[in-house]
């Protein structure tokens, strides 16, 4: 029985409703914002936190995944902020604009806040506080949903980063969003806004490292006509890790997003993307890397509002020890939305029996002029090519080593920035070397 | 007089394609239509068969001097239409076999002929078939796929054969074919040459012409026929060149 | 005649709506009093002199039932279905005992004649002959048929040459009374009482359908084949058919329904259980049927079918064929639990909606075994303004390994009103199974509509014929008759869809 009525909250449920009811005067933003708030934690109280009932969150059973709520997290201590300098390792031999918060909130004495035309950046606590007219307009309209995740973010957004790049800049760097906690367990509900307008040209990269804490972080971003956009997001999470992007593209724009998981305890990656002006293309790329009980899912809403878009959505994941992979995505192609061109694949690497594996492609089409298709394997190392790589001297583990090298490669190949491409390789072999 | 182009312009997509052409085709004639790549000639032969998304924004096309702008593929082709296709299309599933025997009898019923009984339709494809080297095995695969482009070619000929059209269009017939193949298709076509029978011949090339041997040249540039003779003036464009022409119709 | 022209010819045949079957057969009937209660599950019992394990096994269906909401997880919307306001059981009055098909009401004779159903043996004993497109002359092939009329099977065919083969085809209602331990062993045991919403109430009320059972080292000599038909306005069809292929067995059985066109929706429940074990297959065909509804979505059949397969046996096989063309609401995923080691299960199916109509089916593949394989080739065809989604789980669970299954789910879209959804679950557990999975969805060719059309074809002609190319895969795995049966049903069910 699917619909019956439940009025017993869990432990970390009561606890997220006392968090919201004590802290929501002191919460950033009145007005249109408290109202946004409110309404989302009306919705989050009804519901509670999502389940294996709801079909979205079909295998991140949430509700008992997390048997307890942090504490929210207290402003960030002097050790701390010292601590976040050597943060984000992951980009940072690249050269980036770094943007350091800590527990969700933002840290200016860490951050590079140089000047540079057509860019503005700003803390997303302050914002909400001013009343910020960018913030206003966008937050919380980027793409609406129902989801329990955002939800519970809007409730309890309290920083992160509000970016707005002007019409035709092009971004001198990339924008690195360093993401770390400090040593007090806690939970950080982290709401970031990114506004690229009409040809303009953005890189921007998030990473997340914390200990035990449990992060819920949402960005929105909305990416104007003509811009161009490379979003990576590298996470390397013990705890909980639940983050959503949600995304609007414009007209001939184009997008292309990467996100790496691997060393991450339990994570939900999810994305809302609509494609709502004609002609732009996107593409949406992962790779996962699991082992112990880690759990990763990814699951993504690809919307095609308007017509002659093109997305490419292609994930590879590699399973050790226990590690549950999850990936659900979803292709609409709304009426009207015409010369649509979808590729969806998903490759998973099943390395041990204990592993699992869950997939949902999903098409959902209703307009007839398009081309969609997915597709989707799941599998062990082909033994042909690791006793090939073996007779050659190769021994076992450097074999399944370069076979999995090779899997992976396939899609981390596909970034088209060198300095990312090669960090995120790097850090995939790093876990690579380090499988027992 | 068999067909009448009069004063046709075309536009594809708001692009002009055919301008003003005029060209007009005997009974029994076999004419070649020769002409450098974008000149219009297959938007032409599409235009004769009756496929969407070609704009006739000026012109008649005239059959037995009756327009047949209005009709749609499948009436033309009962009218004795039939385009050899420069790409023949696969269609997955579909056997050969059974794909001709549904245009056949399409056809027949449109002009009020009986349908072909199993076992005539049969001896028909088979005698059809053997003259032109297409085995029985091909006829059980599905239309086009898998095929190597000289079979592709030699099974437009092969509908052609069956379906005993009036006015046979070969779009570069000849393109993907080797030495072997092209004679083999135009032994095929020179077969089916009647008094009955006309046929415009599309090519770039002038190699085709001297299997299929036309009565009269058509060079057509910029969607017009720019200049008409007979089968020499094949020979003096491969010697020349279509650069004089283009020119001219600039 | 080549099997297109034909198509078309019978489309041209038909009257405002293509739907042909939409006749009523004037015959006297009785039925259960409207509504349902425990008293509509005494009567039915009591109507089929039912033994009381019978009895108890409805009512404990029925209690449960009582306490289970509908799902409404599926891509269908219909109106709320009032379960009071409709007949549990029709039958068409008869004298108690028939001893041959003359005593059959002569009436339900001419309906089946009119559907094409071949009942009468002496009709089959003469043979038709017939010819594949190359004009070869085919093997004759025998049927036999039982037929359903609304709740109750009204004549089996070729029941003697059927029973020296040992092998039993009799309608549920006899097998009840006649083979009580092999209908008690297997009954409920792979779709329980307490499956889902609609498989509980058809525990509770099933009046008839079909029981197979063939014996160890048995193949049987011929396809056995029901039709089933609902006539009766207002009343709902809940058939349970059990088929059993003991070791080493096989049999082929095909399944066709049809429904009269009425203005209001009536309700199909049916549950069907497959059981083969060691070394044992079936082949489980279906050409559905049911009336559709009309242009705008005005009465049809509300078909919610619940289907499974249990391979019980090691290197046992179940094979599900479906050909979907009718109904205005399809709820339906014939499933394969590969229990045995090297079981293996296939799915191949062809969806067509057109008009209202909203399809709702796929399958599931369970893999518990090991060394399990399964297939899974869906087409779906979407026209006029309905939705035709595709759900399936395939899923290898921790000691299934050396599981294996190919997906191929393809739909095609008629027009620019319609939907298609593809809803694939995919679930390894183990480091060995191997999966693989495909989708495409894309609009029916341009350029190979307009090739046939250059042909001579109109524009039904070419879209028939490109779409019977599109199914080929599906159509191949059908037995011949059905196989020209359901070509001619796609034709008929695109019509409207072009032009």
């Amino acid at each position: 029985m699917n619909a019956e009525v439940r009025n017993i909250k869990t432990p970390a449920e009561q606890a997220l409703v006392s968090a919201y009811e004590g802290v929501r005067a002191a919460l950033p933003g009145k007005g249109a914002v408290a109202a946004l708030r409110e309404e989302a934690f009306n919705r989050f109280d009804a519901n509670g936190l999502p389940h294996r009932r709801v079909e979205e969150w079909k295998y991140t059973d949430l509700r008992a995944l997390m048997r307890e709520a942090l504490p929210l997290a207290a402003p960030p201590d002097a050790a701390a902020k010292a601590k976040a300098k050597d943060a984000g390792k992951i980009f940072a031999s690249l050269n980036c604009r770094r943007l350091v918060f800590i527990d969700g909130a933002f840290v200016p004495e860490a951050s590079d806040l140089t000047p540079e035309p057509g860019l503005t950046i700003g803390a997303m606590a302050d914002a909400l506080a001013k009343g910020d007219t960018l913030v206003s307009a966008r937050v919380g309209q980027v793409f609406e949903t129902d989801d329990a995740a955002v939800a519970l973010n809007t409730s309890l957004m309290s920083d992160g980063a509000v970016i707005h790049v002007a019409a035709g800049t092009v971004l001198e760097r990339p924008i690195h969003l360093v993401f770390a906690s400090g040593e007090t367990p806690s939970a950080a509900f982290i709401r970031s806004l990114i506004v690229v307008e009409k040809d303009a040209q953005a890189i921007i990269a998030e990473s997340h490292e914390s200990n035990v804490s449990q992060v819920n972080c949402a960005l929105e971003m909305v990416i104007g006509d003509g811009a161009t956009v490379d979003y990576y997001k590298a996470t390397q999470t013990r705890g909980l890790h639940v983050a959503s992007l949600l995304l609007t593209v414009g007209a001939k724009a184009a997008v292309n997003t990467f996100a790496l998981n691997s060393d991450a305890s339990l994570v939900r990656n999810q994305s809302f993307v609509r494609f709502a002006g004609e002609g732009s293309t996107g593409g949406l790329r992962g790779v996962n890397l699991l082992r112990g009980k880690e759990h990763v899912d990814t699951t993504m809403l690809i919307e095609h509002a308007a017509g002659h878009c093109a997305s490419r959505e292609q994930f590879k994941s590699v399973l050790d020890d226990s590690g549950h992979n999850v990936f659900q995505g979803k292709i609409v192609v709304k009426p009207h939305a015409q010369k649509t061109d979808t590729k969806m694949m998903t490759r998973v690497l099943l390395l041990s029996d204990e592993a699992e594996a869950d997939n949902k492609p999903e098409l959902e089409i209703f307009a007839d002029d398009v081309v969609c298709g997915h597709g989707a394997t799941a599998g062990a190392l082909d033994p042909n090519l690791k006793f090939y790589l073996m007779s050659r001297g190769i021994d076992d583990k450097q074999a399944e080593a370069l076979l999995i090298q090779a899997f992976i490669g396939e899609t981390v190949e596909e970034i088209s920035h060198e300095g990312f491409r090669e960090a995120i390789m790097r850090a995939a072999l790093d876990w690579l070397e380090t499988r027992g | 007089m068999l067909l009448e182009i009069k004063n046709l312009h075309v536009e594809v997509a708001d692009k002009k394609i055919l301008n003003g052409l005029n060209l007009t085709i005997e009974k029994g004639q076999v004419a070649a239509i020769m002409g450098p790549n974008g000149s219009g000639k297959s938007t032409f032969s599409y235009v004769l068969a009756g496929k969407d998304a070609y704009n006739i924004t000026e012109g008649d096309i005239l059959l037995d001097g009756e327009s047949i702008l209005e009709l749609a593929p499948d009436e033309r082709a009962a009218k004795g239409i039939f385009l050899a296709f420069q790409y023949p299309v696969e269609v997955p599933g579909v056997a050969t076999m059974t794909f001709l025997r549904t245009a056949l009898n399409a056809q027949r019923k449109l002009r009020g002929e009986g349908e072909y009984s199993t076992p005539d339709f049969i001896k028909l494809v088979r005698e059809t078939s053997a003259k032109l080297g297409v085995s029985q095995e091909h006829l059980r695969r599905a239309v086009n796929v898998g095929f190597s482009g000289g079979e592709k070619k030699r099974n437009e000929i092969l509908q052609m054969a069956i379906l005993q059209p009036r006015l046979a269009i070969l779009d570069e017939t000849d393109s993907g074919l080797d030495i072997d193949a092209l004679k083999i298709v135009s032994e095929g076509v020179n077969r089916l040459r009647s008094p009955e029978r006309s046929m415009i011949v599309i090519t770039h090339y002038q190699r085709l012409l001297n299997y299929i041997v036309p009565d009269v040249v058509h060079v057509m540039s910029k969607g017009r026929v720019v200049k008409s003779g007979g089968k020499e003036l094949a020979l003096e464009l491969e010697a020349k060149g279509y650069a004089q022409y283009t020119d001219e119709a600039a | 005649m080549p099997a297109v022209q034909e198509t078309v010819d019978r489309v041209r045949q038909i009257d405002v709506d293509q739907y042909k079957y939409g006749f009523v057969t004037d015959v006297e009937s009785e039925k259960a009093p409207i509504g349902l209660s425990e008293d509509t599950v005494r009567y039915i019992s009591a109507k089929k002199n039912e033994p009381a394990w019978m009895l108890e096994w409805r009512l404990e269906a029925f209690k449960r039932w009582l306490t289970m909401r509908e799902p409404t997880w599926a891509r269908v919307d219909y109106p709320k279905i009032d379960y009071q306001n409709a007949y549990y059981y029709s039958a068409p009055k008869k004298k108690p005992e028939l001893s041959s098909l003359d005593e059959v009401d002569p009436q339900i004779l001419e309906t089946y004649k009119k559907l094409g159903i071949p009942l009468r043996e002496q009709e089959m004993l003469a043979g038709v002959v017939r010819k594949d497109a190359d004009g070869n002359v085919l093997a004759e092939r025998r049927v036999a048929v039982d037929a359903v009329f609304d709740s109750v099977s009204v004549a089996t065919t070729f029941k003697e040459e059927l029973k020296r083969a040992g092998v039993i085809f009799m309608p549920m209602s006899e097998a009840i009374q006649q083979h009580p331990e092999l209908v008690r062993k297997y009954l409920g045991s792979v779709v329980p009482t307490t499956d889902n919403f609609f498989a509980t109430l058809n525990s509770a009320v099933f009046s008839d359908g079909s029981f197979v059972y063939v014996p160890p080292g048995v193949r049987c000599p011929m396809e056995l084949s029901t039709y089933f038909r609902i006539n009766e306005a207002n009343t709902g069809q809940f058939e349970r058919t059990l088929i059993i292929a003991d070791k080493g067995a096989y049999v082929s059985y095909l399944e066709g329904c049809t429904a009269p066109m009425r203005d209001e929706n009536q309700l199909h429940a049916a549950v069907v259980e497959l059981v083969t074990h060691d070394d044992a297959e079936i082949k489980y065909s279906t050409v559905q049927n049911w009336y559709p509804g009309d242009a705008d979505g005005k009465g049809g059949i509300f078909n919610f079918v619940t289907k499974r397969g249990d391979c019980r046996g090691k290197n046992s096989k179940i094979s599900w064929t479906q050909v979907e063309t009718g109904s205005a609401i399809t709820w339906k995923y014939p499933s394969c639990i590969l229990r045995g080691d090297g079981s293996r299960g296939e799915f191949y199916s062809i969806a067509i909606s057109n008009g209202m109509q909203q399809v709702d089916s796929g399958t599931k593949m369970i893999h518990l075994g090991k060394n399990t394989t399964s297939r899974i080739i869906s087409k779906g065809i979407s026209a006029g303004k309905s939705n035709n989604t595709y759900r399936g789980l395939v899923t290898a669970h921790r000691k299934a390994t050396g599981a294996r299954n190919f997906t191929n789910c393809d739909s095609l879209l008629i027009g620019d009103q319609c939907g298609a959804h593809t809803v694939p679950y995919i679930e390894a557990k183990n480091s060995s199974a191997v999966f693989e999975h495909e989708a495409s969805t894309s609009k029916i060719s341009e350029d190979m509509l307009f090739y046939c059309r250059s042909r001579g074809m109109s524009a039904e002609e070419a879209t028939a014929l490109v779409v019977n190319g599109f199914v080929k895969d599906v159509l191949q795995q059908l037995p011949m008759e059905f196989a020209v049966e359901a070509q001619n049903l796609i034709s008929i069910s695109l019509e409207g869809s072009v032009g």
